[in-house]
């Protein structure tokens, strides 16, 4: 394999637009061309999780037209890989091909970090960044795509880093989409709990793959007055 | 307290909910407690994970031939001289019930602990045919006094302390206050012995249906579903359909990963075995034994391919201790006798359309997933019904902000077919609120993202304005947050 191909997802391009390049980054010093997907902004996951299913086929219909089943494509974020390698399986595509095609490409979707260690075999990406750094799992990138090992392991190759614990880290910090502005009341009191255990562990940084946890995580940080960054995890595995 | 009345109750009971550190706190000792219970005992015996697959493939096996077992399980039960009545529906068999109670004459019911007869507001039921109805599971009977419905399918009091369960024994029963569990637990028992003695009808609920044997399993860890089946002279217990399991071999497995992920147990302390009426030189056990099995929406479950899988839950209450909604928000939010996730996935097909906004209640983080002894894919079905509300002619009215934050992201979806036309208004939109932003993020937003910006700032957006490559580590002294 030496071209792959990298969504770097529409939260990512609206509001962590260093995403896309610090991941570009990374896959190339690993000797990868890397091909961007811009004829596709979104996955279909908003609509999807909302019960918009129409809208949904549209996107990922619009999504798989621009992707090249035949190279993995790479997506920083937990979410959109599931939505992606998961949860298009449920999506009724009406006609034979586009199933063919979307049962062709689910196997191809990566989250970065799991191509990284599982497909690439790298845990060393000669990064450095100092600092003490909280690693916040997202919830798609655990329980769907079934990794809490890979980001891990490439954390700690970093240089310089100093990896902090946050009490509970595996409990959702309440964004979960549409969920965090129609029940702002539950999404705050989950995020209220995250923000005091992360204030407690000392970290300077939270990092995690999902712009949608760095979106509430950082926006509660930030409401809070508290010092504390949010960065995707490419960005501190490009850092040098 | 089945039914709520009005659907939106929902989000104001969340809302208090959300609002109650107290409560928070109580349910997260408790159900960390229950972890930790979970985590002693889950590997002793059996490999656990060897032990869910079986069950699991045992109640998939149950659900394909759901209706051959049900009539094995039945003739079974009648030819041990029990009355066996089907229910299509709640009110069926709350009618029943009732009826038969009237019939007999009782005046005092003992309930053993079951969700089921809560699913059809039995209780004030029978209280308005006269008869005194008393739950006898510690938890429920401190619920009760206190005129509230369980708060867990568990633990029906999960939401009380010790010290306020002192203040209610010391207000109802005037006896000095104490919040020593042990002498608390003492008074329950001695006024609960008192009603067993007297009581004329008994009700429990089924834990598992031996079709083979003809046999009905209650577990229970205080003997009151004991003294509620044997005690009184009619026993009625009520079961929904997909309760049954084909064969006796069958439950050791359901026993073992019930006590585990439930309570923490190796095993229940009582293990009833229900399976018929007093016989001909039996000492004891009820004259007259009646077995309700009810519908009431579980065919339909069955009949959706989705939907199906959520017919294998054991009612282990497992889901509701990891889930942080259910932590965040307590068991009376959901206005269902089933709350949290597998609540959220069965509600809206058992207790109706005041449930209907509980599978959007979800950040879909999957921990019910990962803890259900059965493996069902809670998440999965969350969507499946969020899809189905969606589309049915008659949705759910949603409260006003909320349905403009599902307009907006219909409108955004259907937008994002056309990439350059989303970026373009993604540029635009840095460009107006640019001005409002301070390090990087935005105080107050408008709708429809005024609710965001309720509880924590929103990310300034820039689109096209990446942060320098290399500066990820100075940034965090200088950069925007």
């Amino acid at each position: 394999m030496n071209e792959v191909q990298l969504f770097s997802t529409c939260l990512a391009e609206e509001f962590f637009p260093e995403v896309e390049r610090a991941s570009a980054t990374i896959l190339q010093r690993l000797g990868l061309k890397v091909r961007l997907l811009k004829s596709a902004f979104c996955c279909g996951q908003v609509a999807f999780n909302e019960g918009f299913r129409s809208e949904a086929l549209d996107l990922a219909r619009r999504f798989m037209a621009a992707c090249d089943p035949a190279m993995p494509i790479i997506v920083p974020s937990g979410s959109c890989t599931s939505m992606i390698r998961i949860f298009y399986a449920d999506l009724p595509f009406e006609d034979a091909e586009l199933t063919a095609k979307a049962a062709a490409i689910r196997p191809q979707v990566y989250e970065l970090s799991q191509f990284l260690v599982r497909v690439m075999k790298v845990k060393r990406l000669g990064a450095r960044f100092e600092g003490a750094v909280a690693y916040h799992p997202s919830c798609h990138l655990m329980r769907e795509l079934n990794a809490r090992e890979e980001p891990m392991a490439l954390l700690s190759g970093v240089e310089g880093i100093r990896l902090v614990e946050v009490r509970d880290r595996e409990e959702c910090c309440g964004f979960g989409g549409l969920f965090s502005v129609k029940f702002p009341h539950i999404s705050g009191a989950m995020l209220s709990d995250k923000i005091d255990r992360i204030r407690q562990s000392g970290a300077q940084v939270v990092v995690s793959n999902d712009c949608g946890c760095l979106m509430q995580i950082g926006g509660g940080l930030s409401r809070a007055g508290a010092d504390i960054k949010v960065r995707h995890l490419a960005e501190i595995l490009a850092a040098r | 307290m089945a039914v709520s009345p009005k659907a939106t109750d929902f989000f104001a009971a969340s809302e208090a909910g959300a609002a109650d550190h107290e409560l928070q706190r109580k349910l997260e000792s408790a159900s960390a407690r229950h972890l930790e219970h979970f985590a002693e005992v889950r590997d002793e015996f059996t490999p656990y994970e060897n032990e869910r697959a079986t069950a699991r493939a045992i109640k998939e096996n149950a659900l394909g031939r759901l209706d051959e077992l049900i009539v094995e399980l039945t003739e079974k039960l009648t030819d041990h001289d029990c009355k066996v009545f089907f229910a299509a529906s709640a009110d069926e068999a709350r009618e029943y019930i009732v009826k038969l109670a009237t019939q007999c004459g009782a005046r005092h019911v003992v309930k053993g602990k079951s969700m089921t007869t809560e699913e059809i507001a039995l209780n004030p039921a029978l209280e308005r045919a006269g008869i005194e109805v008393l739950e006898t599971d510690l938890g429920e009977y401190i619920v009760q006094l206190r005129g509230e419905p369980p708060s867990h399918i568990i633990t029906p009091a999960i939401h009380l302390s010790k010290e306020d369960i002192g203040e209610l024994f010391h207000e109802k029963f005037r006896v000095s206050y104490t919040p020593e569990p042990e002498k608390l637990t003492a008074e329950a028992r001695t006024r609960l012995r008192e009603s067993f003695l007297r009581a004329d009808f008994g009700i429990t609920g089924v834990n598992f249906a031996i079709a083979e044997t003809g046999t009905l399993v209650v577990v229970e860890n205080e003997g009151n579903g004991r003294m509620s089946s044997t005690i009184p002279e009619v026993f009625v217990a009520l079961m929904g359909i997909e309760k049954v399991i084909p064969k006796l071999s069958d439950l050791p497995h359901f026993l073992e990963i019930l006590a585990r992920t439930a309570t923490g147990q190796k095993l229940t302390t009582y293990t009833n075995f229900l399976r018929g009426p007093r016989a001909d030189g039996d000492l004891d056990g009820p004259r007259e034994m009646h077995v309700v099995i009810i519908d009431n929406g579980r065919s339909a479950m069955l009949s959706d391919p989705v939907l199906r899988e959520s017919l294998m839950c054991i009612r282990c209450g497992a889901c509701l201790n990891v889930c942080p909604v259910y932590r965040h928000i307590g068991g009376h939010a959901y206005r269902s006798p089933y709350p949290g996730p597998i609540g959220s996935i069965v509600s809206p097909s058992l207790i109706g359309s005041s449930t209907a906004y509980l599978p959007f209640a979800s950040t879909l983080c999957g921990a019910c997933k990962d803890v259900c002894p059965v493996h069902i894919d809670i998440p999965r079905i969350l969507l499946h019904l969020r899809w189905k509300e969606t589309s049915s002619p008659a949705p759910p009215p949603w409260p006003h902000d909320a349905h403009r934050a599902r307009a907006g992201a219909r409108m955004f979806a259907r937008l994002a077919r056309y990439p350059r036309i989303i970026r373009f208004l993604g540029h635009i939109a840095a460009v107006l609120v640019k001005p409002f932003a301070e390090n990087g993020w935005i105080g107050s937003m408008p709708p429809p993202f005024a609710n965001w910006t309720k509880v924590r700032d929103f990310p300034a957006p820039r689109p096209g304005h990446p942060r320098p490559a290399n500066s990820a580590g100075k940034s965090i002294r200088n950069g925007r947050s």
